[in-house]
């Protein structure tokens, strides 16, 4: 998104004085709306919405052959569409750098935090795993479309069940599900981005702030007793000082913790709710 | 044995359960969710606004452009992010479908845009498309002479029912199953989508326009009344 050089400075001076367009404060992020199951057909699935920026996450599971260097464990895909209903800056054709930049760096953060257990998803060892497939499409940009996608990308895979296969015909029985999850551990990583713009570093930015922002840092933590950092970007062309880059990384320690607390409560009540 | 129960208990001129919302993406100049019980079509409209790259203008009037396509789990084995053959022809006969209902001729060089995405599919997905394209071109305030409206029709072994689901599609027995997605005006009763994969004869294919007909009364009600609540808001 293209904004005036008037604006960027207008946005730049309001948070120097420590306020943000929309009534926010520097650290603060929008309201999460997170809804779990909005796709029957998938095995998973959740809509996550951060103010009006909306995402839906999709599970798919499917068989085939392990990579050589890991024969025992199943695989993960994760694909993001920035789909042109979602804004008019967004074309159709192969993903272009923004929408690769998110599946990488969502990717990145449920492997490294080990979020999906792959050796259980092992039927057998060289021959046959399970693949998962977590695919992000953007329904409305209004910002931050990278940490709306990881919470729907985790939302989804919590929510989802393993499909049936059947053993003698050896392939998946599509439609119809076990009762049992995808084998997942309580490492559960969530990505948190700031952006610098002028003197000052804030969280979630909107469009209008991210049009002026001069860097951005992207990381994905999680916490099963300590918090880990489990994948890291800095995006946009201008450098960071060291201190800078030290204050991001104390922020984002201490907004993991609320975050995850307001993330998790709201995707557990989701899946309580529709158990029947 | 021939078709007397549906799977759903469904009467064979009874439409599932239809929900319509206006507003749904709020960036886009009009949008619209559209669903015929689990099939959820989602439509956004942008424009009209300059065609680019230029030599895609007509001088002479507005263009309408429709991308319809599947969420890759909408569907049970998932599908492959992108194009298909599938997708582009329902693209385009949703242009055809929508476009005689449009009054763009005055906006020469531009385009009008609309997407249509299938968030979960249970048959009937291009209607569910095609209905909340209709709803979100009117939300955008595009001049219309009046709304389009969808519906399936299939003639299962050799009873005529409305708005089908998967089972039914898939429905071996008999005469099988012919699917007949069509879509109406909803003021001059005119055609604007008519398809048909199976086999029929023409006393059936007639009577199958006639139930179409009629549910796309019911559908273009629910329309109206959810642009109605708009207005009032």
């Amino acid at each position: 998104m293209e904004i005036s050089n008037l604006t960027k400075k207008r946005i730049k001076d309001y948070l120097e004085a420590g306020k943000r367009f929309d009534g926010r404060k520097l650290l603060e992020h929008r309201e999460i709306e997170i809804e779990t199951g909005v796709s029957k057909n998938a095995e998973g699935s959740a809509r996550v919405k951060l103010g009006n920026t909306e995402v839906v996450a999709g599970v798919k599971l499917d068989v085939g052959e392990p990579y050589t260097d890991s024969e025992d464990k199943g695989t993960l895909i994760t694909t993001t569409e920035l789909l042109p209903l979602s804004s008019e800056e967004f074309d159709y054709g192969p993903p272009r750098i923004n929408a690769i930049e998110i599946s990488r760096i969502v990717d990145r953060g449920i492997r490294e935090s080990g979020m999906i257990d792959f050796e259980k998803l092992c039927i057998k060892k060289g021959e046959k795993v399970w693949n998962v497939f977590v695919d992000i499409y953007s329904i409305n940009d209004d910002g931050n479309l990278l940490d709306a996608s990881c919470f729907a990308a985790v939302a989804a895979l919590l929510d989802a069940k393993m499909p049936k296969y059947d053993e003698k015909e050896e392939r998946v029985a599509y439609g119809e599900w076990t009762s049992k999850k995808i084998p997942l551990t309580e490492n559960i990583p969530l990505t948190l981005t700031f952006h610098k713009i002028g003197k000052s570093i804030i969280l979630d930015p909107s469009r209008e702030e991210e049009a002026s922002s001069e860097a951005r840092v992207s990381m994905a933590l999680s916490s099963k007793k300590d918090i880990m950092i489990n994948a890291m970007q800095k995006g946009n062309e201008a450098a960071l000082s060291e201190e800078e880059i030290l204050k991001i990384i104390d922020f984002a320690e201490k907004e993991y913790k609320n975050v995850e607390k307001e993330v998790f409560s709201k995707i557990e009540k989701n899946l309580k709710g529709k158990k029947d | 044995m021939s078709y007397t129960k549906r799977p759903d208990g469904r009467k064979f001129d009874e439409l599932r359960e239809m929900k319509a919302k206006v507003g749904v993406v709020p960036r886009a100049d009009g949008s619209a969710m559209f669903a015929f019980g689990d099939t959820i079509a989602i439509a956004a409209v942008y424009g009209p606004k300059p065609f680019h790259p230029q030599h895609l203008q007509n001088p002479e009037k507005g263009v309408l452009r429709v991308n319809y396509d599947m969420l890759s789990f909408s569907v049970t084995e998932r599908k492959k992010p992108g194009p298909s053959r599938r997708s582009q022809e329902i693209s385009k006969v949703t242009e055809w479908a929508l476009a005689p209902a449009l009054q763009i001729e005055n906006f020469q060089n531009t385009v009008v845009d609309v997407h249509i995405i299938v968030l979960q599919a249970n048959a009937s997905t291009r209607c569910a498309g095609i209905n909340a394209a209709s709803l979100a071109l009117a939300h955008a305030g595009i001049p219309m002479t009046e709304l389009v409206s969808a519906v399936s029709v299939g003639k299962i072994d050799d009873k005529i029912v409305v708005d089908l689901i998967k089972e039914e599609e898939d429905y071996e027995d008999g005469e099988g199953a012919t699917d007949i997605p069509m879509a109406f005006l909803s003021n001059s009763k005119k055609l604007t989508l008519l398809q048909l994969d199976g086999k029929t004869s023409a006393e059936k294919l007639k009577e199958a326009l006639e139930a179409g007909k009629k549910a796309c009364e019911k559908i273009s009600e629910l329309q109206k009344k959810t642009l109605k609540e708009v207005k009032g808001e």
